[in-house]
This record gives C-alpha cells, structure tokens and sequence, in this order.
C-alpha cells in the first residue's frame, strides 16, 4: 500500500511503528529518534511531543537517540529540522500507535472508539477507567506495522504539554557533573590513542623520530601505522598527550601545502575558477539600462571551535566494529565508515553519545574515523581517540569565507525593480554522507579519489545560496552561484550556512536602500514585505526595542551610539527573526542591548526554543565581531583560543526574546534562525553609529579604525 | 619513577600512585580518581572547563602537575552538590535552565562558587568579570549570569549549601 501524501517524509522514510516506540516495559513508553542531544534540547521536546500525543505522563517516557542497530535513519540533526521534519514525524507515529489502540480496545468492549480516551496510559470509556491500558494491549498488538498516516491527530487546541516548558531531561547530569559526554566514556582495557595527523591530503610521511617520541612519553606507548596514518596508542592517556605534544614536530612530511595568508580574505575568491549556475530569472528587459545600484559583503573563514576536542571510542571484536561518537549523523558515518575500512554496514554499530556542542560539521567524525581505524588493526582492544585542542582547530573543517554581492534596479522611487545576489563561495558539504571522505581515509592506504564538488542542494535549503534570496516583494530575484572547489581548508557546514553572509548582506543592502530613499530602515522593509508572519516579527522587535520613526536622526545626533535591525525566515522555510541590537563604537564595538522577535510557529519547548534562539544571537555576535580563521599569524591558523578568540561573559548584551503567538500546529526551525539577522542588525547598527557603512566581516578594531581614519 | 601523592578531595583523603610528580591534576582527577566531572577543554589553560578549586581558590587543573597539589584540599563538581542535595548554585543553574550543550558547565559552577565564596553580593558585571575565565560556546551566558544571581540570593536568604 502506497502510504498517503500527509506522511512525513521522516516517517515514510522510516514506516515502521516499532522504530518509532514501544510499550514493551510496564507503565515506560520508549521512544526512539534519530535525532541526536547537541545541547538544544531536542530529547526533552521529543519527549513532551510523544507523552501529548500518547496521553502519558512525561515521566513514563524515555528516549533512544542516534543508533543505527536501534532508532530510525533520520541522517544528521542538522539544519533546524529536527522539530520541523522529525519532531512531525515522531508526532504521526505515536498517532497512530494511539489510534491502533483504541480501536483494539473499542472491540474488545464493543464500543465505538470515540467513546474511549486516555489518561496517562489508561484507556477510559466515556470517561469512566477500563480494565486496558496501553501495557496490558501491548501483548495483543504489534507495532511491527508501517505508518499510514491515517490516525487523527489530537487538536493543538487540546494540547496540555507541547508548547509548554518542560525542564531539559539532559541538563541535571550536566550540573552534576556526572559522566555525560563521551569523552568520559571508558571501557574495560581501553587504551588511549592521538592521531600524529597528515598535513593535508597527499602529504607522504617520510620518517619519525620514534626515539624521540618515546623518550617524551616516558611511559610504554606503541605505534600504528599504515600508509600516511600514525597513531601512538598507550595506557596511561598522560603519556600518550605528550608523546603526540612532541610528535607533532618529530614526524618528517613532504608535499606539505600550508594555505597562504593571501587564502584568508574572502576576496581571494573572486579570482578563483569557479563553477557557476544561476538561480531564478535572467535579468528582464525593463530593468536593463535603468539606474542600478551595488555593494559587495565579506566574510573570512569561521571554525565551529567547539568547547572541547572531538572525542570517539571503537571497539573491534568478533568482527564487528562498534564506535562511540558525538557526530551529528550515525548511519551517514556508518556509510562512511563502511567505505574506508571495507566492512559491510552490518558489521559496524555507531552509537551517538554526547559531546561539546558541534553547530555543524567539526571534528567529530573524523575522530571516530581514527578510532575506528586504529580499533581495526588492534582487535579486541577499546581504544579512545580525543583529539588535541590545535588539533580541533587546525583539522576540523572551516565554514567557507563567502563574497556576496548585490545588485538591484531601483524605479523613480528608488524601489528595487530587479534584484540580483551574486555569490563566491566553497562548499558547505563537507560532510562524510555527502560524498566527502574522512581524515583518516586519505592517510590510509588507497585513498578515495578527491570529491566531486558540490554544494547543498536548494531542495535542502541550499549551501552557499541558502537565504540569498530575499523575502521582499521584488518583482525579479535570482541568484548567481559560484562554486570555487580549490579552497585553502577543508570547508563543511556551519550553522547556519551561507545564511549568515547573505543575510548580512541582504539586509544591510537593505539599510543602504532605505538611507538613498532617505527612509526609517523598518518602514522602508515594511513596505515591500506582504508576508503577515514575516511583518509581524519585524513589527515587534520594533516595539520591544522601542524603534521609532525618529531613531534615525536621534543615532546621528548620538555619536557613536547605534540601533540596528535585521531579518530574515530561515532558509525562506523556517522560523522567522527579527533582532534588533543597540551597541557603542569607540576603536572598537560594545554591544549594549538585544532583542529579537521570533516566529517559530508551534515552539514546542518554548523555553528551549528561546534559548536556541539566543545562543545563535551569541554566536553570530562572536562570529561577527571577532571570529576568522587566519593564516597570517605565526602557527598559519588558529591553534587555540588565543589564536581564535571568542565572545566572554563580560562582551555578552543583555537580550530580550520574544516568541510571536502562532496558531500553527506546525513546528518552524529556529537553531539557526537569528544568525543571519543578529549580523546584519550588528552591521546596520555600527553603519549608523559610525555614518559609514561596513561591508566586511568580522568588524574587527583594525577596520573600524581604518574607516574612521579613511 | 612512580610516585605517591596524597591530597584530600571533596573532603576524603585520597592517595595516587602516578608515573610522574608532573601528571596534570586534571587526568589523575578523571583517569586515576574517575571523576570525570571535571572536563577537559584545552590543556592549554585557556578555557576553564577543568577549574576546581584547591584549597578554596579556582585553578585551572590542565596545567597543574599533581605535586603542588600534595596535601591540599581540591574541590570538584562532584563535591558541590548530588541531585539529592543539590548546592544553591546546581538548583540554580536548573531552575533557570542555564546551559545548553552543558560541557563548560562544571568548570563555571566552580568558578561561581569561588566568587560567590569571596563576593555573596556580587553584580551582574562583577559575575561577568569572574567568568570571563570560562568559555561557553553556545550562548548560554545570559542565563548563566541570572542562574549566578539568583544562586547568591539564595545563599543570603541563608539557603545551605
């Protein structure tokens, strides 16, 4: 049977009921996820969907996560989609699980099966108990069965727990210190390894001073080799550090490539060969010859730079390989894996444990790929990989410096006619399932032939040209997308993607806009945007920031002192934000005050919604004020946190967020939803402090000064 | 040569047989005495994942070879407070749902004790200054500052920890 057209696209992925949850322990409901906990909280809202959905009590519920023997494919926790596309998903299943109940039930008692409810698990009729309860059927029904998308959701109007808070189920452990992630994770016999990592893919490892490297060990440590892939293992995890500390130098390579300090300005790009395509329409014969107008965005190299190095366990015995990992996708590392080590995929098990938050593709599946591949050629020994805090920032895969230009033809009265975003870019799909290979893979022997280049596809949102299109009414849009392979780094998916740079440049092109129509920059936005959800946010950051007509001239009289907004729907799909930031410029930006309007259509967590909506105003204001990946400086790239500052407590604003009433019984994304509007609002803000604007990023105290000196 | 130190942990006598007087206080914490409580972050002493506190001062134990460290009092997460007995601040910290990924979390609840051991009245910026030391990454400053706050006011009103 072909299932219907309503089916999530998770849930017809993954059809069978039994993959989703099960009644198998008395008075438990356990439910199982592909979705993996980076710390947005997404178990606890899963949960809350399921007890809502099911009529049980939160407590009865416990939640598997990310284990290919044991919960649905849902490929990565990426994206923002985990409520949008999984949480709908895991909903319909327990509906159906629900209604297969009651009808079992309505005929053992030979009533209707709209006369029976539940509560807390117990079957009532015409609210009067039962002698059912979802344990007691269990027995006599199998959720070995596929999803038909057929069962009768409950009304969000009925709803008591989704869109409530709910306290995050992952968070006490984390308070308590208890052991959490996997990097606290130990098996019996394990051993400790450090990879001695391969320059860049075809360097040749010509010799080691293993002498050397023992002598700094000063405790029993082996060597595996293969090919290019070196790996001291040992007991004592103290030893092993500082042999790899001091290997690092003794280990001799040729066909070294060292990215060039050149390779760090975006700009390096645009003389890059590139592979174009165009997106929308071909410029219209109307908008040729009129008065255009252009400005051109930057933005350098960001690193996740998690707190903590990526961390993964491996385990080979009785030829099965089994890996503990905090990455963001099990069964695409599973392929992945599979690919490199030459094992079949039922051979492999890759269990998802906790790790540092990750906000996209870091180190993580590089270091189970180590794991793995030093657990193969020591069967029946644990060994635990973590990886040096340099290590983490000088291997893990960069978000690509992007160039964004944009051109529009403005009519008489300078409203954009024709609108074009011109955008350079690498890949954002770094990713082992996307095709890419693993650290480990191009050391070893044999090493998989160089990707193909591709980007994120628009079906999934885009890559480079994710948000490039802006959500105004402009007659005619297109993106143009150059996709430049050759790039000095390993580039993957960082939050957000190409959101942020294209909404930093949509949207101060914006600002730029409404100053030549000499227009409030909110007013000039609210005029070309028909979407009632989108005006809505913009309308009520306004309010909370107190925004008003005269902000304008009231920033210019107040020297050095700025608002500045910025919006966009993420991915043009999701949720919607609109931030606003109040900040001081000096040599350099203090950022004041926040607030952010969002509309994240059923926020299921409301609490955990804000927060996620917060941390990613805190993140791209780290990004935008401080953060690039530089070659420049004396390591040629970041090495730790001095070399890759971030955003302190004490450069933190104070922030205010709101979540705009929604009737929709549908769940937007909103992990990454404000990372493109907090830079454009922090842009516009020290545009109009400072009465130039500023078109690259990170705005660092070196380029504020030279404009304020130019 | 190996070599046995003693110290006191969270208040019980402990003594570690280690390879070497060097051994970063940090891994005879999680690899000898299995309190993995205290995480790692860089070893570079940039973090603050791994404060503790030794004898009632906050330090970064990466860096900190297990020999200074000889017949001194160190205190962990673990010796702050059980879900049982939470201290002010853990109740805190989960009232206000202050964390995200939670991995710079032991290491900043250690941090705020000892300020708020030193300062029971502090700021919101002086909070911000005595953190300053820890990284989080996911932006969970806010919150964290406000668990701080409303943990201080707690320990006034003469809340036990």
């Amino acid at each position: 049977m072909t299932p219907p057209m309503t089916l999530p696209s998770v849930l017809a992925d993954n059809p069978r009921l039994d993959r989703w949850l099960n009644f198998a322990t008395p008075g438990k409901v356990e439910l199982a996820t592909g979705r993996v906990e980076l710390g947005q909280g997404v178990l606890t809202a899963m949960r809350q969907i399921a007890a809502e959905e099911l009529d049980v009590a939160l407590e009865r519920i416990t939640v598997r996560s990310g284990d290919t023997d044991r919960t649905p494919n849902e490929g990565y926790t990426a994206g923002s989609q985990s409520m949008q596309a999984g949480g709908i998903a895991l909903r319909e299943a327990c509906a159906q699980a629900r209604a297969l109940f009651l009808d079992t039930a309505a005929q053992h008692l030979g009533c209707a099966a709209t006369e029976l409810s539940v509560r807390d698990g117990l079957l009532l009729r015409n609210g009067a108990a039962t002698q059912f309860d979802y344990w007691s059927l269990a027995q006599s029904i199998s959720l070995a069965r596929e999803a038909t998308g057929t069962a009768t959701r409950k009304p969000v109007a009925h709803y008591t727990i989704v869109g409530r808070n709910a306290a995050r189920i992952d968070l006490p452990a984390k308070v308590f210190g208890e052991a959490t992630f996997v990097h606290d994770m130990t098996l019996d016999g394990m051993a400790h390894a450090r990879v001695v990592r391969q320059p860049n893919r075809g360097a040749t490892l010509d010799s080691i001073d293993e002498a050397a490297i023992r002598r700094a060990a000063r405790c029993q440590i082996n060597f595996v080799r293969d090919g290019n892939f070196l790996a001291i293992v040992g007991e004592d995890e103290t030893a092993v550090e500082a042999a790899a500390a001091t290997a690092a130098d003794r280990a001799k390579w040729s066909g070294v490539e060292r990215p060039s300090a050149l390779q760090q300005e975006a700009n390096w790009l645009l003389q890059r060969p590139s592979i174009d395509r165009l997106i929308g329409a071909p410029q219209s014969e109307s908008a040729r010859g009129r008065q255009s107008y252009e400005a051109v965005f930057t933005r350098g190299h960001l690193a996740h730079a998690s707190i903590a190095p990526s961390c993964a366990l491996a385990l080979y015995r009785d030829g099965h390989l089994t890996v503990w990992t905090h990455c963001q996708g099990v069964f695409p590392l599973r392929a992945a894996l599979s690919r490199m080590l030459k094992l079949d995929p039922s051979a492999i098990s890759v269990r998802h444990v906790q790790g540092p938050g990750c906000y996209g593709h870091n180190g993580a599946d590089d270091a189970a790929a180590d794991a793995a591949a030093i657990a193969l050629r020591m069967p029946g020994r644990p060994i635990r990989v973590r990886w040096r805090r340099q290590e983490e920032f000088a291997f893990e895969p960069v978000s690509p410096a992007m160039v964004v230009k944009v051109r529009a033809t403005l009519d008489a009265a300078g409203h954009p006619v024709d609108w074009t975003t011109e955008i350079w870019s690498g890949t954002h799909q770094g990713r082992p399932g996307g095709g890419a290979t693993l650290l480990a893979a191009e050391a070893l022997p044999d090493p998989p032939p160089v990707p193909a280049p591709t980007d994120v596809p628009e079906a999934a949102g885009g890559g480079a040209t994710r948000n490039g299109e802006p959500l105004y009414d402009f007659p005619n849009k297109r993106i143009i997308h150059h996709l430049v392979p050759e790039m000095p780094r390993r580039t993957s998916a960082l939050r957000s993607l190409g959101a942020m740079p294209n909404v930093f440049a949509l949207e101060s092109f914006i600002d730029e806009l409404a100053e030549r129509a000499e227009q409030d920059p909110i007013a000039y936005r609210l005029a070309r945007l028909s979407d009632p959800r989108a005006r809505r946010v913009i309308e009520s950051a306004a309010s909370m920031a107190n925004w008003s007509e005269s902000e304008r001239r009231a920033n210019r009289d107040q020297a050095r002192r700025g608002k500045g907004i910025g919006f966009a729907q993420y991915k043009n799909r999701a949720a919607y934000a609109a931030v606003i930031v109040e900040l001081e410029v000096e040599d350099s930006i203090r950022l004041v005050r926040a607030w952010c309007a969002a509309d994240a259509g059923l926020a299921v967590n409301p609490d955990a919604a804000i927060n996620q909506l917060e941390g990613g105003i805190i993140q791209s204001a780290s990004w935008v004020l401080k953060e690039q990946v530089r070659f420049d400086t004396q390591s040629g790239g970041p090495i730790d946190w001095e070399t890759y500052p971030v955003l302190r407590f004490s450069e933190v604003p104070e922030i205010a967020i709101e979540l705009v009433e929604s009737d929709s019984d549908t769940p937007l994304g909103i992990g990454e939803a404000t990372a493109g509007p907090t830079a454009a609002a922090i842009g516009n803000a020290v545009s109009r402090a400072l009465g130039v604007r500023m078109r690259d990023l990170p705005l660092t105290r070196e380029r504020i000064m030279a404009k304020l000196l130019a | 040569m190996s070599q046995t130190i003693a110290f006191t942990v969270n208040g019980r006598a402990v003594n570690v047989t280690v390879p070497h007087d060097d051994t970063p206080l940090l891994d005879v914490l999680r690899n000898h005495l299995r309190l993995t409580g205290t995480r790692f972050g860089c070893g570079l002493e940039q973090c603050g994942c791994c404060i503790v506190l030794i004898d009632g001062k906050p330090e970064k134990s990466c860096g900190r070879g297990i020999a200074s460290v000889a017949g001194r009092g160190v205190t962990t997460i673990e010796g702050l407070g059980t879900p049982e007995k939470p201290h002010p601040l853990q109740q805190a910290f989960l009232e206000e749902q202050a964390g995200q990924c939670g991995y710079c979390l032991s290491g900043i609840l250690i941090s705020a004790k000892a300020l708020l051991d030193r300062n029971p009245s502090p700021s919101r910026a002086e909070i911000a200054r005595a953190l300053d030391e820890n990284i989080c990454r996911c932006g969970a400053h806010n919150r964290i500052l406000r668990a701080v706050e409303k943990a201080a006011a707690h320990l006034r009103k003469g809340m036990r920890p």
